[in-house]
């Protein structure tokens, strides 16, 4: 079922199939669809044999990274170490809404995966960390959970399994960066949202410096699809000459669309036909300029680079980008690409957790740059100046948020510098007019 | 956190007209049942300190923003000190250090919003709410208009949140008949 656009026969409604449908919400609702069968399933076998399906499945991070699931998984032995299982539910990567829609509306499914996974790993105790804005979600996710309980489903001796498995639900409080793992963890820990350094990595000290796994919520609403029908029922999703990107992925999209939303497709689908056909184009009248097609933290395609691209990981590094959390946000003719670059810019400065100089100096000083040139008060040499400080903030921070700042400028400058440079033109007329051009601008 | 306007604006509001008074004696807020939600909040946690974030928010249900003092008593019941407790709430953008109007507005202005016209929005709230500049207080003490970063909300713009409800696909046109439903 597709959300809130009505379902596109193209479509391929795993995760999606029950959005919009409200009795799924329940924990009467999702066991009477199937749900808790595999959770069931999984209790009874070894967290060994699950690591082994989820590896052999080829289920990649849905997060951004994508990072092999079964592989992190691996990670964890039977050490006798408390081990923790956290899921990454601060979803707040610009562009991106997919993770809200599954908590909305099939949290069972969430706490289904999320206990799947903390049994996999060798954990009794796994928490959702849910940013601080999603209050219905919050509160779907944790009804469910109490339903779980009730009904032994969580708790001792889960579903009779005479297994452990407690899930608690955390909530942020308004930090894009503790969607960085470590921030979140220090986070969750009581503490400043600040990443740490790595190594050690989670899986050797994580939470509470012990063992971590940490998955994204749709990358763990996956898994008990996987557990339930077997490694090679998933591995059919996907473009046949690429075993790397394998599954469906929930694409959120937004921006100068026609029918913004959800949208569950296979991997390596038609960027082109997704963009057109599923999603209904640009607006009546207008015509597509740009995408960025996996979260504001992505280069910028043209629109002829876009139409040209495979939506899977190796299709979008193949254009220059990256597949990310699957958050394509459209620009249309109208926008000024130097005004929305700023405004990103502004994101990441005001984001920034100031922990690292060449995040907290370099975001500040290339949103002042930025809008400057986008006032009109821009010289040809800022532009020299912003790819110097992207250089400086690329790979040298102990995030990547840093980066994530750099990219819209560097792609942007690339692919849009006619734009920029119109706008610092413009600054040589105003001030031409009232006396001397200034000598910067020549 | 903060290096521009769309901060949260606790340190842009002005005292508002209906007052909380700093220098009022704080009456402690983990009593009876807030007592015992911190105490089951707490048993999920191997440490105390974990339990911040949540007793932060238990203090700002309870009195609509987080004071000086009632960090102090945070910090007592999680043996950390108040100038830890300070730091941690300052980091996070939702915690009000300051009181706010009875409807805290928050309006999503990042790009996916913005393309859409979220800055008409923001116009809109300010001239129908009396606040006149983000992060001010209405007189009535009614409303405090913020900008946010990303409510995680892109595909139905604009997203508002007024205190903990969501509204979606606001537009300069609704604006007045959402706000005159908040008394």
């Amino acid at each position: 079922m597709g959300y809130p656009h009505t379902s596109h026969p193209r479509e391929t409604a795993i995760l999606s199939k029950y959005f919009g449908d409200a009795e799924a919400r329940t924990l009467d609702g999702w066991r009477a669809r199937g749900g808790y069968d595999a959770l069931q399933q999984a209790l009874n076998t070894d967290p060994q044999e699950l690591q082994t399906i989820v590896k052999d499945s080829g289920l990649r991070g849905r997060g951004g990274a994508g990072f092999p699931t079964g592989l992190k998984w691996s990670f964890m032995k039977p050490d006798g170490k408390i081990h923790y299982m956290l899921c990454n539910a601060d979803e707040s990567e610009p562009g991106t809404f997919k993770d809200r829609e599954i908590m909305r509306w099939t949290p069972h499914g969430l706490v289904e995966g999320v206990a799947l996974a903390a049994h996999s790993i060798y954990a009794e105790t796994a928490y959702i960390y849910i940013r601080g804005e999603f209050t219905e979600p919050y509160a779907r996710v944790t009804k469910a959970v109490e339903e779980a309980y009730a009904a032994g489903v969580l708790g001792a001796n889960a579903m009779g399994s005479g297994r452990r498995v407690d899930v608690h639900v955390h909530r942020g409080a308004g930090a894009y960066i503790c969607g960085e793992e470590t921030a979140l963890m220090n986070s969750l820990e009581g503490r400043r949202g600040n990443p740490r350094i790595k190594p050690p990595f989670p899986a050797v000290a994580g939470l509470f410096g012990k063992p971590t796994t940490i998955n994204n919520v749709e990358t763990l609403a996956t898994v008990p699809y996987i557990i339930k029908n077997g490694a090679e029922w998933y591995k059919q999703f996907g473009r046949a000459d690429n075993p790397k990107s394998i599954g469906t992925k929930l694409f959120s999209v937004c921006g100068n669309i026609t029918r913004p939303g959800n949208y569950e497709v296979a991997l390596g689908f038609p960027f082109k036909d997704f963009l057109y056909d599923l999603c209904g184009g640009p607006l009546p009248g207008r015509e597509i300029k740009a995408v960025i097609p996996g979260g504001s933290s992505v280069p910028i395609l043209t629109r002829e680079e876009a139409e040209n691209t495979i939506m899977d990981y190796e299709g979008m590094v193949a254009a220059g980008t990256l597949l990310g959390s699957g958050g394509v946000i459209v620009f249309d003719d109208r926008q000024d690409m130097v005004r929305q670059i700023a405004r990103l810019v502004r994101f990441y400065a005001h984001e920034s957790c100031a922990q690292c100089t060449q995040c907290r100096e370099g975001t500040a000083w290339t949103l002042r740059i930025m809008e400057r040139i986008r006032d009109g008060e821009g010289t040809a040499e800022d532009l020299d100046t912003l790819l110097s400080i992207a250089d400086n903030m690329t790979g040298k921070t102990i995030c990547v948020l840093s980066d994530s700042c750099a990219t819209p400028v560097v792609s942007g400058l690339k692919k849009f510098r006619g734009e920029f440079e119109a706008k610092i033109a413009q600054n040589r007329s105003v001030v031409s007019a009232r006396g001397p051009i200034r000598a910067t601008a020549a | 956190m903060s290096h521009g306007p769309s901060a949260t604006g606790g340190a842009l509001v002005a005292a508002p007209p209906h007052g909380h008074h700093h220098d009022a004696p704080h009456v402690p807020v983990f009593t009876d049942l807030a007592r015992a939600a911190l105490d089951t909040i707490m048993s999920r946690y191997p440490t105390k300190q974990a339990a911040l974030l949540p007793a932060l928010w238990l203090v700002q249900d309870a009195r609509g923003w987080v004071s000086e003092a009632s960090m102090e008593e945070v910090a007592g019941l999680l043996e950390i000190t108040p100038a830890y407790v300070k730091g941690v709430t300052s980091f996070y953008t939702m915690y009000h250090q300051h009181p706010v109007g009875r409807h805290f507005i928050q309006v999503c202005t990042t790009t996916p919003c913005n393309v859409c016209g979220a800055e008409d929005v923001v116009s809109a709230l300010l001239e129908h709410s009396g606040c006149g500049d983000l992060g001010l207080t209405s007189a009535d003490g009614r409303f405090t208009v913020v900008e946010v970063e990303c409510l995680g909300a892109c595909g139905f713009p604009t997203p508002i949140m007024i205190n903990n409800d969501f509204v979606e696909s606001l537009t300069p046109e609704s604006v007045p008949r959402i706000l005159s439903e908040l008394k």
